[in-house]
């Protein structure tokens, strides 16, 4: 097994919501997962599953209410001060969802590179400046001389999305963090950024996090998949345990993807669903939308069960 | 009752830009037939949103430029002043917004919206509220969103409120502007059943739904129409246009789609090459030539025609046109 550069021990994030803070939301709970070298890992969930605040976490956005995220072994903790930070951004970067609000809208692409490279590498010549960005821009398949002078609404949400890439790049990162890099672009070009990623892991050793609630795209860019359901991990493994997945959120997942070979031939049934967000506390955090929900699952919560494979938080699987 | 309930003809929407005139919607004939649920499909900036939004509300620097677009055969939405267009909304045409986070006044209960909204189109508020009420249980949402604020619903629940309104006075045309881009899969695939259900029921006369993900509008749609460069370059029933596509767009869209079980380490798959061409100065001839892999010379120099090749299919493209 490759070395873990990000691990996640007993992570937990609680937002208080409400003028006077009386409502507290557990946006993560307890997660344990680790973000192996060389490898793309995809984070698959909802909106309100948590993806997208353990993302912030790792990019030190927001800090863990409980628990420890640990680069290399070192609690991110300790990269604080705008040195510290530096540091660690050095070796982790984020790509986010929305490739307009990446760049600032009154400002020349190129320059804002230029930017990020004069911040980093303060003593670099101009002309070795622009060198690294077109290699990195190269590696995203664009070109240096199609980017000068242009300003970000002259691009499309695709071009946009592989220059916030290009920029997470210039720093030669060990870790990229995408958080739902393709949600807000074309379906048709969505495969093309998810290769990039995929090429960059196979041809420099990038290490990647995909983070998406689009199973089939989760599927095919993944080597190891991770099903976040309200801020709890349900279900991991190789990605191909997507293709039968054994956690009934998953399957619900499954089912709700709209295949192009042909129409969705199975019903799906909603469940009520509370409208509370985050974990409740009490038994599955699935329970209320499960089909096969017993009584047990509305008052203990499941373990993380074995299945050789797949790793999967159900009560359906435990040795009676 | 009209079988038809919208046909567009030799349909024009411009912008007016300091850089020249957009020319977004160029020339489109369509038609949207009582009871289907049409899809449009097409990459961004082909014209799809900027087509049905001109219908339901031109705004500047959008302007209509030419054709028609009869409503019920014959209210002509290019024409009607904004009286008569405020007559017909809701009441005839209604529109399911891209962005339903902005639809709504973030701070007016949903409840203080529908009073308006009875004062506006002249009805009893009582009425419209049961209406409203009998809606919300359609959408599977409680009574009890009358006293909310649209900021205290999640995304999905927004848009099922959004859905409650725009089908309250029973619209002939229902119009759905890329409603699930932004909702999870479950969520998306909740409201499209529903949206189908709507025409089914015949709460919506018919329904128009914009995308670009073609994989969704497959599971609800009876005809697709592809759109490219402000044009209408494929037409036809559902089944044949995705497992037998004319136009060589249509088909290198339904080739970008991933199908669920693939990895990557089993076939490198690829998206659509290129992009679509500028609509200031659209390319000569077919619009679609420099990104066709069988371009010829007729295409880099005259438009194609629209085609009937068998009975309800049509192409615009020069490999079907008779020697």
């Amino acid at each position: 097994m490759s070395e873990s550069i990000i691990k996640l021990e007993n992570v937990s994030k609680t937002f208080r919501l409400g003028l006077l803070g009386k409502t507290v939301i557990k946006a993560v709970d307890r997660v344990n997962m680790e973000i192996r070298k060389g490898e793309t890992l995809g984070i698959l969930g909802e909106s309100g599953s948590g993806k997208s605040t353990i993302a912030k976490m790792i990019l030190k956005i927001y800090s863990p209410s409980y628990g420890r995220i640990l680069y290399r072994g070192r609690d991110i903790k300790e990269f604080k001060g705008s040195k510290g930070l530096k540091e660690y951004y050095r070796h982790v970067q984020g790509v986010f969802q929305d490739p307009y609000a990446s760049f600032n809208p009154r400002r020349r692409v190129l320059d804002v590179l230029r930017d990020v490279m004069k911040n980093y590498y303060p003593t670099l010549p101009p002309e070795d400046i622009d060198r690294e960005i077109s290699t990195a821009l190269e590696k995203v398949g664009l070109n240096i001389s199609e980017v000068a002078g242009r300003y970000p609404h002259e691009f499309s949400g695709g071009q946009l999305q592989r220059l916030s890439i290009a920029r997470a790049l210039l720093v030669k990162p060990e870790v990229i963090i995408a958080d739902e890099p393709v949600s807000m672009i074309d379906a048709s070009t969505r495969i093309d950024i998810l290769n990039i990623f995929i090429d960059l892991k196979e041809t420099e050793g990038l290490t990647v996090a995909i983070i998406g609630h689009d199973l089939g795209l989760t599927r095919y860019a993944s080597d190891r998949v991770v099903v976040l359901y309200r801020g709890q991990i349900v279900e991991e493994g190789p990605a191909e345990i997507l293709n039968e997945p054994s956690h009934p959120y998953t399957q619900m997942l499954a089912k709700a993807i709209p295949r192009i070979d042909k129409k969705w031939d199975s019903k799906i049934e909603y469940g009520v669903g509370s409208l509370a967000l985050g974990a409740t506390g009490v038994g599955c955090v699935f329970a209320d939308r499960c089909p096969y929900a017993m009584d047990i699952c509305r008052r203990e919560e499941p373990p993380m069960v074995d299945l050789g494979k797949a790793k999967v938080k159900c009560w359906l699987y435990t040795k009676k | 009752m009209s079988a038809t309930v919208l046909r567009l003809k030799e349909y024009k929407v411009y912008y007016k830009t300091f850089t020249g005139i957009v020319r977004a919607v160029d020339g489109v004939d369509l038609e949207v037939r009582r009871g289907e649920v049409l899809g449009i499909i097409g990459e961004s900036g082909c014209g799809k949103s900027t087509m049905v939004q001109s219908l339901v509300l031109p705004k500047p620097p959008m302007f209509i430029a030419g054709g028609s677009a009869k409503l019920l055969g014959e209210i002509d939405l290019a024409k009607i002043d904004s009286n008569k267009r405020r007559e017909v909304l809701l009441k005839n045409i209604a529109l399911i917004p891209q962005y339903v986070m902005d639809a709504l006044p973030a701070i007016k209960k949903i409840k203080v919206f529908i009073k308006d909204l009875a004062k506006d189109k002249g009805v009893e508020y009582e009425e419209l509220v049961e209406k409203f009420v009998e809606r919300l249980k359609l959408v599977n949402l409680p009574r009890e969103v009358l006293d909310m604020y649209p900021i205290q619903l999640s995304g999905g629940m927004k848009q099922r409120v959004v859905i409650s309104i725009a089908t309250l006075f029973n619209p002939d045309l229902l119009i759905a502007d890329e409603p699930t881009s932004a909702l999870d899969v479950v969520t998306q695939r909740y409201v499209l059943e529903l949206l189908r259900d709507l025409v089914n029921q015949k709460i919506a006369g018919s329904l128009m739904f914009i995308t670009h993900d073609i994989a969704s509008i497959r599971q609800i749609a009876d005809r697709i129409a592809t759109m490219y460069a402000g044009k209408i370059v494929e037409v036809g029933p559902l089944e044949n246009v995705v497992s037998s596509p004319l136009h060589p767009y249509t088909a290198m869209l339904i080739k970008s789609v991933p199908t669920v079980e693939q990895s990557y380490k089993a076939t490198r798959l690829s998206g659509l090459a290129g992009s679509p061409p500028s609509l200031i100065n659209p390319p000569p001839g077919c619009r679609f030539h420099p990104r066709c892999p069988y371009a010829m010379d007729v295409c880099r120099r005259e438009e194609p025609p629209m085609i009937e090749v068998e009975k309800g299919r049509f192409v615009a493209c020069w490999l079907y046109a008779k020697k």
